[in-house]
């Protein structure tokens, strides 16, 4: 048998039904590695005493046959989901050390299902970055390392935590939130598969929110299968999230199998970037020829306003956030500094102490565009772009069933490169943005390595609600990429 | 010419519209399940989504979208199936989001109209500009403390219909007029309570003035006006107070004041106070209001009878004239009242009873229809006593009076003080004869000519029979013995 560490969610329900591995043995091994890889800085807070808890019930409901889905399986959740009676952060100074009297909709339903919560993960403050370098509480390392070079990689943002925690194998899958790419990005540089599902696929109550038309939650596992079982325990209809889609949620997990005979997948020219590194154009080409080899039918789509979707995304999302963000005013809750002045002295006093620079860049960004008389130039603009690239994807879904784009422009870089130029760091996104502005699922699928020996990933973005194609191609992806190459940091 | 205000180079026009924040009468607030009852203790109505807590989202209260739309249907106005909620933008203590939810550029009521009754008769109408729905802020407490401000958060979320009108009130006249009348739609239509010392409703003032004739010129905005007398005042003094600036070759700012009730002006807010930039933008949390046609039917069907209807149909039915209707219907408890008084009695003898004797004892005990000593039964069975000559119109009134002080039931105490009229022709022809003989100066005088003296003979009679004597039967006997 493999190390408890090594194993897949699948693996470990396996064992776990037939009891040839305990929740307790489990949750211990993943508690361990958390500890021994503490220099990752993956993990924001270790709910030990919880996960032993929380493992030693599941071992007793198993015993006594009332094994639920994920019974047992120990899960990582970024510290953007508010946990009741567990200090929640969103990596920011702001939070102090706000601890939520209630839990979120999303880890909720994970604990009905079973879960066994090991802790918080890091993240970029507020979900603000790419490169999980923003955090209050410190950057994230990447487990992998680049061949011949020592240096410490980034493990993409926002949700780094999740992602590194997931590769380094300190726990079997994690929760985490993409707003632009948070999901997808970090999954592709650590050799996790990722999906962010449709807006309004799983609900958003209880997550911090950063830019509530764009935010969705999603998992980070090991497995397409894995990201499948974690997703069906995450999604449905809540009441208490007028966006959140009153749709069945289906057995992800048996999609997985289905294949991708018959589909029509779509290549959109307009992802193909000047300057382009051959390395991503060859994997974007092999993906697309493994999809052909197993039965699918590969034709070059248009997104003619794929190019406007960066600089509508950096409008709408910082817009949002600086509303969302003027809740955290040092009145009610979290971090308050008085310097004896008046009202707006607490404000200007907490605020300038409790965000770190990227949050207030985004602040300054998202109040600039929605003031009098710049409203209209930028905000208003940028919601017809989004307009119009939905639309673009409408039209693509007369045509094609699934659209296949490489998942980020790069691998993982050094910690400190593109440190110095926001919008080089916002060119991350490039590929990811867009199935945020319009709604739709997208998975990122690790699919080779660069020639540094670091991982590069694929992303299929489906139609609205259907994420089961969506992780069938991934699956095939997987299947035929045969991804094994193991990062040097792990458990 | 409607009213002006006289300058000393001439006349000037009143030009004047109100925004009125109107409280919509609900269980829970616009957007979190906390409730919204006045008075409870500070901080105890207040879910974790009013307070703004990370993560919290607010979900739409049915029944607040209901009463909008029912507003809306009472004053006739348009109702707009697709609405937004936008985010209004700014920091306050008492606004834990940091921004109010709002309807900036979709509002769910559009154009619609009130029509006002002015005291000479006449009736003007006023455009509604648009009605919406937002959330009330919380309240701070600044006088509870030398150095802190207290926070209550009870009314944070609390719903609200801001109802917009029209520059159409051209006097203070006017202006009261319309706040009574559209406090009356809301009372009828039971979407507010109207209760204005509480907060209920609340007014801002929109105040220009010009020559007549003339286009607009610049507005003032006086916030927060909390009675209609100090409405109608505060229209004047705004209005004067502009008419000498301009006559002084100077010029009207713009700005945002506020109404001294105790000075009877108007004075200047501090800039600080309005210095805002709004940053209005469509909330991301809530999709946009799409309201099912059948459903905004099913609410108009449902609408209870409004005040001009129910005038209308009193003068109609009734025979009442049109100034009892209006003021019968003035509230909807009072014309219900007398809707159960007058059915299947003499519509006007009920009207006079509820208007005269009802009125003036409530008003002395500072009762309302509401907690009434006497009910409508009970009134009504005691016209009933009055019609079948039980009693006589003189006799009811103080079997009233008793019904007020005991609640009692008028054929009872009717039969306890022994109050039924006489209509035995022997116990009259006794009494009558009694008064005759005792006034033999009076009957000599009468029988010369002067028969004005019949009535001091019937009061005569009646007094002599404790006021019980059927009058119909006194008059005629009385008649027949002076021949």
């Amino acid at each position: 048998m493999s190390k408890p560490t090594d194993l897949t969610i699948a693996e470990a329900r396996h064992l776990l039904a037939r009891r040839q591995l305990s929740a307790r043995d489990l949750a211990t091994a993943h508690l361990e590695a958390i500890e021994r890889l503490g220099s990752l800085n993956a993990f924001i807070t270790v709910t030990a005493d919880r996960a032993l808890a929380d493992s030693a019930r599941a071992d007793d409901r198993i015993a006594r046959g009332e094994a639920r889905p994920l019974e047992g399986i120990p899960i990582a959740v970024k510290d953007l989901f508010c946990t009741e009676g567990i200090r929640t952060t969103a990596a920011s100074r702001i939070l102090d050390d706000f601890t939520p009297p209630y839990e979120s909709t999303v880890t909720r339903k994970l604990w009905e299902a079973g879960a066994v919560c090991l802790g918080k993960t890091n993240l970029d403050e507020f979900a603000m970055g790419s490169s999980n370098t923003t955090s209050a509480f410190g950057h994230v390392v990447n487990p992998w390392r680049r061949r011949g070079d020592n240096r410490d990689l980034v493990p993409g943002g926002s949700s780094g935590g999740s992602a590194a925690a997931v590769a380094a194998r300190l726990c079997l899958g994690a929760t985490a939130t993409d707003t632009g790419g948070s999901i997808r990005q970090p999954a592709a540089f650590t050799g996790t598969v990722g999906i962010k599902p449709t807006y309004g696929r799983c609900s958003r109550w209880g997550i911090v929110a950063f830019a509530s038309s764009l935010d969705q939650a999603g998992p980070i596992a090991r497995t397409v299968r894995d990201a499948a079982i974690l997703l069906r325990e995450m999604a449905g209809f809540d009441p208490e999230d007028a966006t959140s889609a009153d749709v069945p949620v289906p057995d992800f997990e048996a999609a997985v199998g289905r294949g991708v005979k018959g589909l029509r997948i779509g290549v959109p020219r307009e992802y193909r970037l000047p300057g382009m590194s051959a390395e991503i154009v060859a994997l974007w080409e092999q993906g697309a020829a493994w999809l052909r080899e197993a039965g699918a039918e590969l034709r070059e789509i248009s997104l003619p306003h794929t190019k406007y979707a960066l600089p509508a995304y950096y409008i709408v999302a910082p817009a949002e956030a600086s509303s969302n963000l003027a809740r955290y005013d040092g009145v009610r809750f979290g971090l308050r500094i008085d310097p004896g002045g008046d009202l707006d002295d607490l404000y200007a006093a907490t605020r300038a102490a409790g965000f770190g620079a990227e949050v207030r860049r985004r602040v300054l960004i998202g109040t600039y565009v929605l003031s009098a008389g710049y409203y209209d130039a930028y905000y208003l603009k940028a919601q017809k772009v989004r307009a119009l690239i939905a639309r673009d994807f409408d039209r693509a879904w007369q045509e094609v069933d699934l659209i296949l784009t490489p998942a980020t422009p790069s691998s993982a870089f050094a910690i400190g490169e593109k440190q110095d130029d926001p919008v080089t760091m916002y060119l991350n996104d490039i590929f990811t943005v867009t199935a945020n502005l319009a709604g739709l699922p997208a998975i990122s699928v690790p699919a080779g390595l660069d020639g540094g020996g670091l991982p590069l990933a694929l992303q299929l973005i489906g139609r609205p609600f259907d994420e089961e194609t969506v992780f069938a191609a991934a699956a095939v992806v997987e299947r035929a990429a045969a991804f094994d190459a193991l990062p040097a940091i792990r458990a | 010419m409607g009213y002006v205000v006289e300058g000393q180079t001439g006349p000037w026009e009143i030009v004047c519209g109100l925004e009125v924040h109107a409280q919509v009468i609900s269980r829970s607030k616009l957007f979190s399940r906390a409730g919204t009852a006045f008075g409870a203790a500070p901080n105890t109505q207040v879910s974790f989504v009013d307070a703004a807590f990370p993560g919290m989202l607010p979900v739409p209260n049915r029944e607040c979208i209901a009463q909008a739309i029912r507003t809306g249907l009472g004053l006739k106005a348009k109702i707009n199936l697709w609405s937004r909620f936008d985010r209004k933008n700014y920091f306050y203590a008492d606004l834990p989001a940091g921004y109010q939810i709002s309807q900036y550029q979709h509002p769910i009521v559009g154009r619609g109209e009130i029509v006002i009754t002015l005291s000479n008769g006449t009736t003007r109408r006023i455009g509604i500009t648009r009605l919406h729905l937002e959330q009330d802020a919380g309240k701070s407490l600044h006088d509870q403390h030398a150095t802190k401000s207290y926070i209550d958060l009870n009314r944070a979320g609390v719903a609200l219909m801001e109802i917009v009108s029209d520059p159409d009130i051209r006097s203070p006249e006017e202006a009261g007029a319309y706040l009574s009348k559209l406090r009356q739609i809301l009372r009828y239509l039971g979407t507010c309570d109207g209760n204005m010392e509480e907060g209920s409703l609340r007014v801002d003032v929109n105040v220009s003035v010009r020559r007549p004739g003339e286009g607009y010129r610049t507005r003032c905005e006086v916030k927060n006006v909390n009675s209609i007398r100090f409405v109608m005042q505060a229209v004047e003094a705004e209005a004067r107070r502009q008419v000498e600036v301009w006559e002084s070759g100077g010029e009207v700012a713009q700005e945002t004041r506020l109404f001294d009730a105790a000075r009877g002006a108007t004075r200047p807010m501090r800039s600080k106070e309005h210095a805002h930039d709004y940053r209005y933008f469509p909330d991301p949390d809530l999709p946009p209001l799409e309201l099912d046609p059948d459903w905004v039917e099913e609410l108009r069907r449902a609408l209870p009878e409004l005040p001009d209807a129910k005038a209308e149909r009193f003068q109609r039915d009734y025979g009442l004239s049109a100034y009892d209707a209006s003021i019968l219907v003035a509230e909807r408890s009072t014309a219900e009242y007398f809707e159960a008084v007058a059915s299947g009695r003499d519509a006007k003898l009920a009207a006079n009873w509820v208007m005269g004797d009802l009125f003036a004892a409530l008003n002395r005990s500072g009762r309302t229809i509401e907690t009434s000593p006497v009910s409508a039964e009970a009134l009504g069975r005691l016209i009933d006593l009055i019609a079948d000559e039980t009693i006589s119109g003189r006799i009811a009134k103080q079997v009233f009076e008793e019904m007020v002080e005991t609640g009692g039931d008028p054929a009872t105490i009717v039969d306890a003080r022994g109050l039924r009229q006489v209509k035995d022709a022997g116990a009259i022809e006794a009494a009558v004869a009694e008064v005759l003989a005792a006034n033999a100066d009076k009957v000599a005088e009468y029988r010369a000519g002067k028969e004005k003296l019949f009535g001091f003979f019937v009061g005569q009679v009646m007094k002599a029979m404790g006021g019980k004597g059927n009058p119909a039967l006194v008059n005629e006997v009385l008649k027949r013995a002076l021949g």
